[in-house]
């Protein structure tokens, strides 16, 4: 996948007010590698997803994705928020939920297909919540929810995917279908950013890293990125992690 | 006579009066837009927002009238003024949303009852007609700019549906998946503003809150998709309001309140007995207690 575009981030810094939550960042995302974002609590992983999708104002710098900014192309986006972020009393169902995902792609005006009620059915089919499909998605637990969503970002037909910790309150069998899938589309050579902050054996999922702390302490093939050194200026000096640091 | 007889006697009888066709028709319109629009308010969270906007239309509407211009479009005006000047104020400090709301809607009402008492002095104008509605006074000229409006609004959510349901739920999701959002959200404001002017006459400015959130959150308890809240809702609320017209018309009460009322007695007996999640009754029958039970400290702390 050679001719796939990547993201490249030149000089981001973004600031809350007078709290400056990232500086000056530089990266390239390329497709086909399954990338985890990695840092403590408040580092700026979120900020630098939303930020790098033109969904908060910047100070300075550029994300670009092929020959133009990313926030222009957003409909080549398929973003997943951090569970915090939902109401999860909304009256709306499993299906309302996963055929938001083709909302874009109908065009304003327009009732949704057939061809995306198939791409809908499917992607509920993969995450393996097809018979779930007429439940309020109150009434699922946190790794069902958090699987409609990838059904919903499925659906959506992107070329970048971006997750925003999906593995919060989720079981191992619904991270194990989550981990297969990233897996899927990255081998399918889309662009693949989960932030997480699991450093235990599930780190051993990504292929490239990136480690934030305020600022980008490392970004590159895992093995690279773990060192004790970027572990601790990351994480301070209480990171009871060290299994995998090369 | 028979009680059939009897029964449409006591239903037309009203009917045969141009005033009450006249604000029946007019009482329907508002009850369907009100609980369709006042969906979004609710699952939004901003019940307080609505509230915020019936407030502040009032300067508009009294500047329309010293002008000779249509009060609909003075009042419409302010009241978008009033989204407007919230969000600069909420996203420009670190003031939450809330008290911008507050700070905004009471100055606006402020000045809006200061306007009209200056001016009703001398003019044919009453400051309790747009407070608590005059639904009784409703001109043929109003029933045409509510149907006007009504249509409006109704054309909007059937044709943005898809759009509002995905924002409303999921608002970054929304932004990130390339909707513009901004837009989306400054039509929903201009959607509540034209619901709350078509409903001054009906209600008032003070009860339409009422309307806007009561029909839907009566409805949400008893069903689980948006489109579902909006026609079960639209349903409630021109059940409130023909009924609350009925009673105003019979037992001789305002009829704005009157509406209010029977709007909060549908919503209270669905927080009783909705067998989704009735207090009374439904899957989580005696869930009351033990919370009740959780609240008290247990013995041993
Ligand atoms: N809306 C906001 N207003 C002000 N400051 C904020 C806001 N959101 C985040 N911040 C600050 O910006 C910094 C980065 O926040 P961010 O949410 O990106 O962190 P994170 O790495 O995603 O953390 P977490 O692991 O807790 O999700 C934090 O210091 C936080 O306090
Ligand atoms: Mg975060």
């Amino acid at each position: 996948m050679a001719t796939s575009p990547k993201i490249i981030v030149d000089h981001l810094s973004v600031n809350y007010r007078d709290v400056q939550a990232l500086r000056n960042v530089n990266l390239t995302v390329r497709p086909g590698k399954m990338v985890g974002i990695f840092g403590p609590n408040g580092a700026g992983k979120s900020t630098l997803i939303k930020a790098m999708l033109g969904l908060m104002p910047v100070v300075t710098g550029r994300v670009t994705y092929g020959d133009d900014t990313l926030a222009h192309q957003l409909d080549r986006v398929a973003y997943v928020p951090q569970r915090s972020q939902i109401d999860w009393t909304f009256p709306a169902t499993v299906w309302d939920v996963v055929m938001m995902g083709r909302v874009k792609k109908t065009g304003w005006f327009n009732r949704f297909s057939a061809s995306s009620r198939q791409l809908a059915t499917a992607a509920l089919e993969r995450v393996g919540m097809l018979e779930f499909r007429d439940r309020p998605i109150g009434a699922l637990s946190g790794g069902q929810q958090q699987r409609v969503f990838l059904a919903r970002a499925l659906a959506q037909e992107a070329e970048i995917f971006c997750f925003d910790e999906p593995f919060v309150g989720v079981d191992q069998k619904t991270e194990t279908v989550l981990f297969n899938i990233f897996r899927e589309l990255a081998q399918a050579g889309k662009i693949v950013m989960v932030i997480n902050h699991d450093l235990g054996e599930s780190i051993t999922n990504f292929d490239q890293l990136i480690l934030l702390n305020k600022e980008l302490i490392a970004a590159g093939p895992r093995d690279w990125v773990l060192t004790r050194d970027n572990m601790t200026r990351a994480y301070g000096g209480h990171v009871g992690f060290f299994g995998h640091v090369a | 006579m028979s009680l059939e007889l009897a029964v449409l006697d006591w239903f037309f009888e009203p009917l045969q009066f141009a005033f009450m066709q006249r604000s029946l028709a007019v009482a329907i319109m508002v009850g369907i837009i009100c609980s369709v629009v006042g969906s979004y308010l609710m699952v939004q969270r901003l019940a307080l927002l609505g509230d915020a906007i019936s407030h502040s239309v009032l300067p508009g509407l009294a500047i329309a009238f010293l002008l000779g211009v249509n009060i609909f479009v003075g009042a419409f005006i302010a009241g978008v003024i009033s989204t407007v000047i919230i969000g600069w104020i909420h996203t420009r400090s670190p003031i939450k949303e809330d008290a911008a709301m507050g700070i905004v809607f009471s100055a606006f009402f402020a000045l809006g009852i200061t306007l009209i008492t200056t001016i009703q002095k001398d003019n044919k104008i009453d400051l309790n007609h747009f407070l608590f509605g005059n639904i009784l006074g409703v001109t043929v000229g109003d029933v045409r700019d509510t149907a006007i409006i009504a249509a409006l609004v109704l054309m909007a959510v059937f044709l943005l549906y898809k759009e509002l349901l995905f924002y409303s739920f999921d608002p970054l999701g929304a932004q990130a998946g390339g909707l513009p959002t901004g837009l989306l959200n400054a039509g929903l404001m201009v959607l509540i503003a034209l619901t709350v002017v078509a409903s001054m006459k009906v209600v008032g400015v003070i009860l339409v809150l009422s309307l806007l959130i009561a029909p839907g959150a009566t409805a949400y308890l008893l069903v689980p998709r948006l489109h579902q809240v909006m026609l079960l809702g639209a349903a409630i609320g021109v059940l409130s309001s023909v009924s609350g017209m009925y009673l105003s018309y019979y037992v001789n009460l305002p009829s704005g309140p009157a509406i209010v009322m029977v709007v909060s007695a549908l919503f209270a007996l669905s927080f009783l007995f909705s067998p989704r999640h009735g207090v009374l009754v439904g899957p989580r029958r005696g869930r009351p207690w033990q919370k009740l039970r959780t609240l008290l400290p247990s013995k041993g702390s």
